[in-house]
């Protein structure tokens, strides 16, 4: 029996569909990018994960951003001037923003949202210190009014790293500040997807079609954003061997972060690119209790000066030497602030037996050093094995403690003694932009018990500091940049390990990637 | 039978209880403060006790308890402190591709294993007996996870048969689901294998070797219907047992397959949650694991009366 007509119809009219459809789907630009961590929050004024800032990147803009030459750059604001007295500045956004709602950008917004991350950044804080009022003037025009002349307005709003000053609509941006926001409305090149949010497993983005991309071309998290896929998507593999195996049969386009020991192995695949597309790498750090014995002492601190080989931790924590070097100075080197300027301390010829006479020097009794470990955080891992070393060949009585990151982290702000659960020594690394400034080094504040953890107490470090926020131009900052370090290397706040790289890894079919600090996802293209 | 089950669905509140309070408790000495995870490394510590009062993690533990407790009697399994997602939603995105995993291993498992128990029993002593043998011990020797990468070895990277990692859901069609869900089902299933095949094996020899089989064999009974109809079913008792058992191990034993396959399931989501100190979805996990384990157990129990009607409750 024949099938009747209209059945054959209604399979001719859906094969119709589905080969009008298939090109459709086919055309849709997908970029899959293995991201360094799981999304978990989608808040980059709440946490200063580094994950959640790059998410911050692809959903929200700036009103100003850092470009490759360090210079504060324009981005939602189309203009801007200072009064004579330095202490009004007036801003004016761009034509055309809007945000993922349809919403346009307002004065009211931004305004809003810098007061809310003026209360959790580091700099945005000292921002806020400085200021007397915001106001909107009209719908695309603000002003601020600072209290005194302030060098660093710029420098704040166009900060690059956590936490990045992103403007967000004024019903989301009054959220309290240690509260996370409900949903991910920005202006930024990419709008989140949220429905298809599965946290553990897929960020999706898509490219949000009313946004006024800049003119000048891309550099860092300035110039035009223009975005040349229809969709992203974050897909997190947690198990490394899997990711490399993901990659190398091109089930994903993009590996964020390359572990060492799978450099050898995705080399060998023509159709793969390795590179180093960060220019300034991160830096590692060795952080002393300076509460407690015996590392509240600075002879025991500065004799471990001697004894640092930032080579060793430099191939411990990259694997190769060339993702990892020596860095020898408290602010990031290859940027405008890093100086060598009493460095042969740590960079000079290794000194045991000078670094053994300053330990008896400090008087040190045996106590016990607890060297706090995350084995789940391969850097900082890698840093404790080899200090932990260093500190038996030095002889002193040192105990490596074992636990996961979330362990270390909560335990670090215990200022007991080691018998009660304190700790002497714990590791940890912060990207290059957030160790570039004396504004931004959190571990260099000498501020005693509102200090970072470890909590060192300097007076002189705390008023070149104020110095260098007084300083009137570039010169002057840095000649105060390398006081602070002079400083520093006497004191000890922590000892820099090392400055590396972790490269990645993309399909040929890719280009456009851009060398920034951050992966950023515009201007890159698929084939 | 119907009052044997109230009985038992009934004690599972008990149970529940028990392990509520218990988790609970276990997390709140437990070391980790989501706060600090959640303030990063600049943090000071007045910004992490900030965000502690206002997670409401600075409470008294009988408040804290109290207050979760209330929420869970009104079926809300709270917010997870990190991506501020209903716990009942993640666990809700999560659940399926878990359970895929798990029902698709225990599939491969038993049409795979039983069989090969039942062979190696019927020719025992002779090399099959042994080749099932050896799989059985290598079954349980190669860990999961380097099962896991060979396969993905050889059928995804040089055969290009299979997808290396991810999730489809059925929703999405038969087909792309079976071929995401064939490697992990083969890995994490293999030492379930070896483990009822040697059960299956052990208890068939058991029954074989019983006078009614010698009776059935001595009436002329073809091998099929005596190894069957008369010596499976009753040897059925301890393997159901084991592969009873084998569901609860599967289910706590996923994280593995889940974290090399990247399969978005319950395990990922419960050692994700562990590491942040996410409380509400460890919280909320475990109690569905238990859940899971007490009605597994009772139905286990039940098949008891339909394989041997000996069994009566």
């Amino acid at each position: 029996m024949s099938k009747p007509i209209p059945t054959r119809i209604h399979a001719l009219a859906l094969a119709a569909c589905l080969l009008a459809a298939a090109p459709a789907v086919a055309q849709q630009k997908v970029l899959r990018f293995i991201p360094e961590a799981d999304l978990r929050s989608i808040d980059p004024i709440w946490t200063t994960a580094y994950i959640t800032r790059n998410h911050g990147y692809m959903v929200y803009d700036t009103l100003f951003a850092t470009d490759a030459k360090f210079q504060i750059q324009p981005q939602m604001v189309d203009k801007w001037d200072v009064s004579a007295d330095k202490l009004i500045y007036t801003f004016t956004l761009r034509d055309g923003l809007k945000f993922h709602d349809g919403q346009p950008v307002r004065s009211a917004d931004v305004i809003a949202s810098i007061e809310r991350w003026a209360k959790r950044d580091v700099l945005g804080q000292k921002l806020g210190e400085m200021t007397d009022a915001w106001s909107a003037v009209s719908d695309k025009t603000f002003r601020l009014k600072l209290k005194k002349p302030f060098a660093y307005v710029l420098e704040a709003l166009g900060k690059p790293s956590s936490n990045v000053p992103f403007i967000m609509p004024e019903r989301i941006a009054k959220t309290d500040a240690f509260q996370q926001i409900p949903e991910p409305i920005g202006s930024g090149p990419f709008r989140m997807v949220k429905e298809e949010w599965v946290p553990g497993n897929k960020v999706v983005y898509a490219k949000f079609t009313d946004y006024v991309p800049r003119k000048e071309p891309p550099s860092w998290a300035a110039g035009g954003k223009v975005v040349k896929v229809d969709r992203v998507e974050w897909r997190y593999i947690p198990d490394s061997a899997t990711a490399a195996a993901a990659i190398n049969s091109g089930e994903v386009d993009w590996w964020q972060q390359l572990p060492p020991d799978l450099i050898p192995l995705l080399a060998k695949n023509k159709d793969i690119k390795i590179e180093n597309t960060d220019p300034l790498g991160s830096m590692g750090m060795i952080r002393f209790n300076h509460l407690q014995p015996p590392f509240n002492n600075p002879k025991l601190r500065q004799a471990l000066l001697h004894v640092v080989a930032q080579q060793d931790y430099a191939i411990g924590i990259a694997g190769d030497p060339k993702n990892g070097k020596p860095c020898a100075s408290y602010f990031t080197c290859g940027t405008p602030l890093a100086n060598d300027a009493g460095s042969a301390v740590l960079s000079g010829k290794r000194d045991v037996e000078r670094a053994k006479q300053l330990v008896k020097e400090s008087g040190y009794k045996g106590e016990k050093i607890v060297v706090m470990d995350a084995t789940d955080q391969p850097i900082v891992h890698a840093q404790a094995l080899i200090t932990t070393e260093m500190l038996r060949k030095l002889g002193l009585n040192v105990e490596l403690q074992a636990g996961d990151w979330g362990t270390l982290i909560t335990r670090r702000s215990s200022k007991e003694p080691v018998e009660k659960g304190g700790w002497s020594i714990f590791h940890t690394w912060w990207v290059g932009p957030d160790q570039a400034t004396p504004a931004l080094n959190a571990a260099l504040r000498g501020s005693g018990d509102k200090a970072w953890f470890g909590w060192p107490t300097d007076t002189r470090l705390e008023e070149l500091r104020d110095q260098w926020f007084a300083a009137p131009d570039q010169a002057a900052q840095k000649k105060i940049a390398e006081q602070i370090q002079q400083r520093a290397w006497e004191v000890v706040p922590y000892i820099p390990t090392a400055q590396f790289i972790i490269p990645t890894a993309y399909r040929t079919n890719l280009s456009g990637i851009l060398v920034s600090p951050v992966n950023f996802m515009w201007n890159v293209e698929k084939k | 039978m119907f009052a044997y089950l109230v009985k038992r669905l009934l004690a599972t509140i008990p149970v529940m209880g028990v392990v509520a309070l218990f988790v609970f408790s276990l997390l709140y000495i437990s070391p980790g403060d989501p706060a600090a995870v959640i303030a990063g490394d600049i943090a000071t510590d007045e910004d992490i006790a900030r965000i502690r009062a206002k997670l409401g993690l600075d409470q008294p533990y009988l408040v804290r308890f109290g207050t979760w407790l209330w929420a869970l009697a009104h079926g809300d399994f709270g917010v997870s402190i990190f991506t501020n997602l209903p716990v009942s939603q993640l666990i809700g995105q999560r659940l399926e591709p878990t359970v895929a995993l798990t029902l698709c291993t225990l599939i491969v498992t038993v049409l795979t294993a039983v069989p090969i128990g039942v062979i190696a029993a019927w020719r025992v002593g002779t090399w099959v007996d042994r080749v099932v043998m050896g799989f059985s011990v290598l079954g349980f020797s190669v860990p999961v996870f380097v099962f896991a990468y060979l396969l993905m070895f050889v059928f995804s990277i040089e055969l290009e048969w299979l997808p290396v990692q991810g999730y489809v859901s059925i929703t999405e069609g038969f087909w792309p689901f079976l071929r995401h869900m064939i490697l992990p089902s083969v890995a994490l299933g293999t030492v379930y294998m070896a483990l009822i095949a040697r059960i299956t094996r052990a208890s068939m020899l058991e029954v074989l070797s019983q006078d009614y089989i010698r009776t059935a064999q001595a009436k002329g009974l073809a091998s099929r219907d005596v190894l069957m109809r008369h010596a499976l079913k009753n040897a059925a008792v301890p393997i159901v047992t084991v592969i009873g058992i084998g569901i609860a191990l599967l289910i706590s034993g996923v994280v593995v397959t889940e974290t090399v396959f990247a399969i978005p399931g319950i395990g990922r989501l419960t050692v994700d949650a562990i590491l942040r100190r996410d409380y509400p979805i460890i919280q909320a996990v475990t109690l569905l694991f238990s859940a899971v384990y007490v009605l597994i157990n009772l139905a286990v129990d039940l098949s008891y009366t339909l394989l041997d009607p000996r069994i009566r409750y």
